[in-house]
């Protein structure tokens, strides 16, 4: 108690303070509401029936392997960006936001056009590999990278344009090459940033539904992630819909918390 | 087994055009003010900055000769001190140690064990553990030379090695550095913009001023025999030039001194500060050199005050007196003032230009 | 039945319209022979289901050129979630479902009319690349199948029809909405979807039809009906009228709907 009142930083504004709680509310109020019309009698029933745990783990599959991807493709791309030297830098980036704009759906057709039966690419790989990836868990995890993607990409490339390059001569001068100075000081110093654009990657991809609906399609235990499976409910139930949603919050809160501060703000 | 670096690099107005050498054992301090180039020629010896033209070649190895040949930093045989240390945050201190073996191929855990060797031979072997953040700026300077030795390099390159450290820690830090500085083997290369650095490490100093050298020699023979006003003021002394004539010199820019030696011809006149005395009235006495004189501007050192005066047309127009704190209040210095100032003649020193 | 109800609703909106209003013009009411109610004006918004969208919106066209001054609104989407927005208040004139279901579902409503059917067809990409030959393929593993999930209405009839025919489906997908099943096969992505013939012909440069026999056995009875709440009820009842008049039931037909 006596620590808050000696506090030297002072009181929040008062300009400051109202705009953010009315942030919050309007943030917060929408999850109390779904919490206010759960059906509180039948959940026990309805939460531990085989289709919700299917979907909540294809959803949790299929998530974290997009983010995977993210995370292998991304950050390389990230670092092209902020250090590569390319010319039409802007113009890449512009690229690599494209999926924040588009509508899900629209990058959903956008992908069949080009990894489907008959794609540019999807045709080929049909008939030289039989790799189809349309109506396959795969093709979930394709679309969820894609529109996550950008997130991981911005985060790491803020991150690397603030990380101060000394660090990396003084390891070249030590005798570490390009590749070894990444791995053991660049990556190291920008973890923060990489874990900000990770957690953010993994939250959309776990919500994503027009493009997963359009190029994965919608089958239980295939392609049937969360999000996908509390659509359709509303058709039919809406209370398992309520469900749904509670068990895709929760979990998705629980791994939003349990992320320590200090991962994302430092390794202070 | 000399590092030769004939060094010529321009940066929109500014030219670096530098030939040095260094010899195994040697300390060689490049010194200069701010803006002169030091920083310059240090990046483009370890390799983070790329020559216009020249050569730098460690025997026959070259490291860097435009147009086509280029070693980068990690293939050149180096130690690098940076002024701000830059220790690696995320690693211990005996992982930062042992980081240039690493990197060089030696394995886990043989570089582990030379590194606690480092740390121990710098007095640090406690802090093994301890994350850079944790240490003093002491501290922080020998865990990064440790880092910068560690690696046994052909050349040591000490970038301000001191200038992060507050005036207390720098006399013993100094004074340490300069113990292993003797004991290591190979050649080093200290750049500094402070004269006790580079008189108290080095082996040999070159001043370098707007890119260029101005004089190169042993410590005590710049010292003694300044060959520019900046060199002169860099290690504390008054620098004219005049005609000698007998025991009498007239000087350039006007006024005369007084020698206790004859001398003939265009001479260098040399003496410090600490020669000069002031009074109040003209004083009686042996001096020779007595000018009346005018107080224009008053700097605070450390243990004295330095007075400059203008004494022409009687003596130099533009004159450097130390004085002690105390004198400065008895005499009620202000700027403008009128005082008197007396120089022995046995304390100046004239040498040939 | 359907006719003699829709030939009763005109004769008494246009006794009320006689009798009531007073400012009527005889001529307008006895010129077109069907609805002309006086003084339709402003919008109609009209909830109408996705399969519903050609032809809703050529009537929709077709009706502002009889009423001019007169602007028709659609809103087109799956049944359910039309059904769930009215009940959530949204400010509809006219709902039409693709199922009985969807309108039962919806609350403050006038009585539902049954205004065209629809049947079931096997849509398949131009050329059959699949080689389908008839609903027993929907069996078939190796084949690549879209039908609408079983939540919607498209979905509930596949289902019916399954029974019928005694096979277990194997679908790759299941599809939101019917829509969504016919651009698949449009692209190519599925040799084959359950879609309704209406989707077939809407869509005939890329898709082929193949009918079967037994989808009569599940025939799905599309109903029209005003909402209660309708902010424009004069609109929505000449709206009605007009889907329900010949001029309607032409454009109905002719796009692949069976007369009710």
């Amino acid at each position: 108690m006596s620590r808050r009142s000696r506090s030297t930083s002072g009181r929040v504004p008062l300009v400051l303070l109202l705009p953010a709680l009315l942030g919050l509310a309007f943030l917060v109020v929408p999850l109390i509401g779904l919490l206010a019309k759960a059906p509180w009698s039948t959940l026990p029933g309805q939460l531990f029936s085989a289709e919700v745990w299917q979907a909540l783990r294809l959803s949790l599959v299929c998530a974290t392997a997009a983010t995977v991807v993210c995370l292998l493709l991304g950050v390389p791309l990230a670092w092209l960006l902020a250090r590569g030297g390319l010319p039409g830098r802007s113009v890449i980036r512009a690229f690599v936001t494209v999926p924040l704009v588009l509508p899900p759906v629209v990058g959903g057709v956008a992908l069949l056009l080009v990894l489907g039966r008959r794609g540019l690419i999807g045709q080929h790989l049909d008939a030289w590999f039989g790799i189809s990836l349309p109506f396959t868990t795969a093709g979930v995890v394709v679309a969820e990278a894609f529109v996550a993607m950008p997130f991981l990409v911005i985060s790491v490339e803020g991150a690397l344009r603030a990380a101060d390059p000394r660090y990396e001569e003084a390891a070249a001068t030590l005798g570490a090459g390009r590749w070894t100075t990444f791995r053991r000081v660049t990556l190291p110093s920008i973890a923060p940033g990489i874990v900000a654009g990770t957690v953010l990657c993994w939250a959309r991809a776990l919500g994503e539904f027009g493009a997963t609906i359009t190029f994965a399609g919608n089958f239980p235990g295939r392609t049937t992630t969360m999000p996908l499976a509390v659509y359709l409910a509303l058709e039919t139930d809406p209370d398992v819909a309520v469900v749904l949603s509670l068990v895709l919050l929760l979990v998705s809160v629980v791994v939003l918390a349990s992320l320590r501060e200090r991962w994302i703000g430092g390794l202070r | 087994m000399t590092l030769y670096a004939d060094l010529r690099v321009s940066r929109g107005s500014f030219g670096l055009a530098l030939d040095l050498t260094v010899e195994p054992g040697e300390v060689v301090a490049l010194l200069g003010p701010n803006g002169a180039g030091k920083t310059t020629a240090l990046r483009a010896i370890a390799g983070l900055l790329a020559l216009d033209s020249g050569r730098i070649a460690l025997d026959s190895t070259v490291w860097d000769e435009p147009p086509g040949a280029f070693r980068t930093p990690d293939r050149r045989p180096i130690g690098v001190v940076f002024q701000d240390y830059l220790l690696f945050n995320h690693l211990s201190c005996l992982e930062n140690v042992a980081f240039g073996l690493r990197a060089r191929g030696v394995e886990k855990q043989t570089a582990r064990v030379e590194a606690a060797r480092w740390l121990e031979t710098v007095g640090l072997s406690q802090y093994a553990r301890t994350r850079p953040r944790a240490l003093s700026g002491g501290q922080a300077q020998r865990v990064a030379l440790a880092r910068a030795l560690a690696t046994d390099p052909e050349l040591l390159l000490l970038d301000e090695p001191l200038a992060a450290l507050d005036a207390s820690t720098t006399l013993h830090v100094r004074a340490e550095l300069g113990q292993h500085l003797r004991r290591f083997e190979g050649r080093t290369l200290l750049v500094t913009h402070d004269p006790l650095d580079a008189m108290v490490l080095a082996d040999r100093l070159i001043i370098i001023e707007n890119g260029q050298v101005v004089q190169e020699g042993k410590p005590t023979e710049v010292a003694h025999r300044p060959r520019t006003d900046y060199v002169a003021q860099l290690v504390g002394l008054n620098l004219y030039r005049g005609n000698a004539s007998g025991t009498i010199v007239t000087l350039t820019e006007g006024g005369t001194i007084t020698l206790a030696e004859p001398a003939t011809g265009p001479v260098h006149v040399a003496f410090p500060p600490a020669a000069v005395s002031l009074y109040p009235e003209h004083p009686s006495g042996s001096p020779r050199n007595t000018w009346p004189a005018i107080v224009t501007g008053i700097e605070q050192h450390a243990h004295t005050v330095r007075v400059r005066l203008n004494a022409a047309p009687a003596g130099p127009a533009d004159l450097l007196a130390d004085i002690t704190t105390a004198a400065v209040a008895d005499l009620h210095l202000t700027p403008g003032q009128p005082l008197h100032t007396t120089l022995k003649a046995t304390e100046v020193h004239t040498y040939p230009v | 039945m359907v006719r003699r109800t829709a030939f009763a609703v005109l004769a008494a909106v246009a006794a009320l319209a006689l009798a009531g209003c007073g400012d009527d013009t005889p001529a307008a009411s006895s010129s077109s022979g069907s609805s002309a109610t006086p003084t339709v004006s402003g919008t109609v918004e009209v909830f109408a289901a996705a399969s519903l969208t050609g032809t809703f919106t050529q009537l929709g066209k077709d009706f502002e050129a009889a009423h001019p001054g007169v602007k028709v609104h659609f809103n087109f989407a799956g049944s359910s979630a039309l059904a769930k927005q009215i009940n959530e208040g949204a400010p509809a004139d006219v709902f039409a479902s693709a199922a009985p279901k969807n309108m039962d579902d919806v609350k403050d409503k006038g009585t539902p009319t049954t205004f065209v059917k629809n049947t079931l067809e096997i849509a398949v990409p131009k050329g059959n690349p699949g080689r389908i030959t008839g609903i027993k393929d929907f069996a078939d593993k190796d084949k690549k199948i879209a039908i609408c999930a079983a939540q919607v209405p498209c979905g509930a009839a596949a289902e019916k029809v399954f029974k019928a025919v005694g096979i277990t489906a194997q679908p790759d997908s299941l599809e939101q909405d019917v829509k969504a099943a016919l651009t698949k096969v449009g692209l190519g992505e599925v040799d084959a979807a359950l879609v309704y013939k209406t989707d077939v012909l809407s869509a005939k440069d890329k898709v082929e039809g193949i009918e079967f026999p037994e989808s009569a056995k599940a025939v799905n009875e599309y109903p029209i009906a005003t909402l209660s709440e309708a902010p424009n009820p004069d609109g929505a009842k000449a709206f009605v009228e007009y889907v329900l008049s010949d001029k309607g039931k032409a454009v109905l037909t002719a796009a692949g709907f069976d007369a009710p």
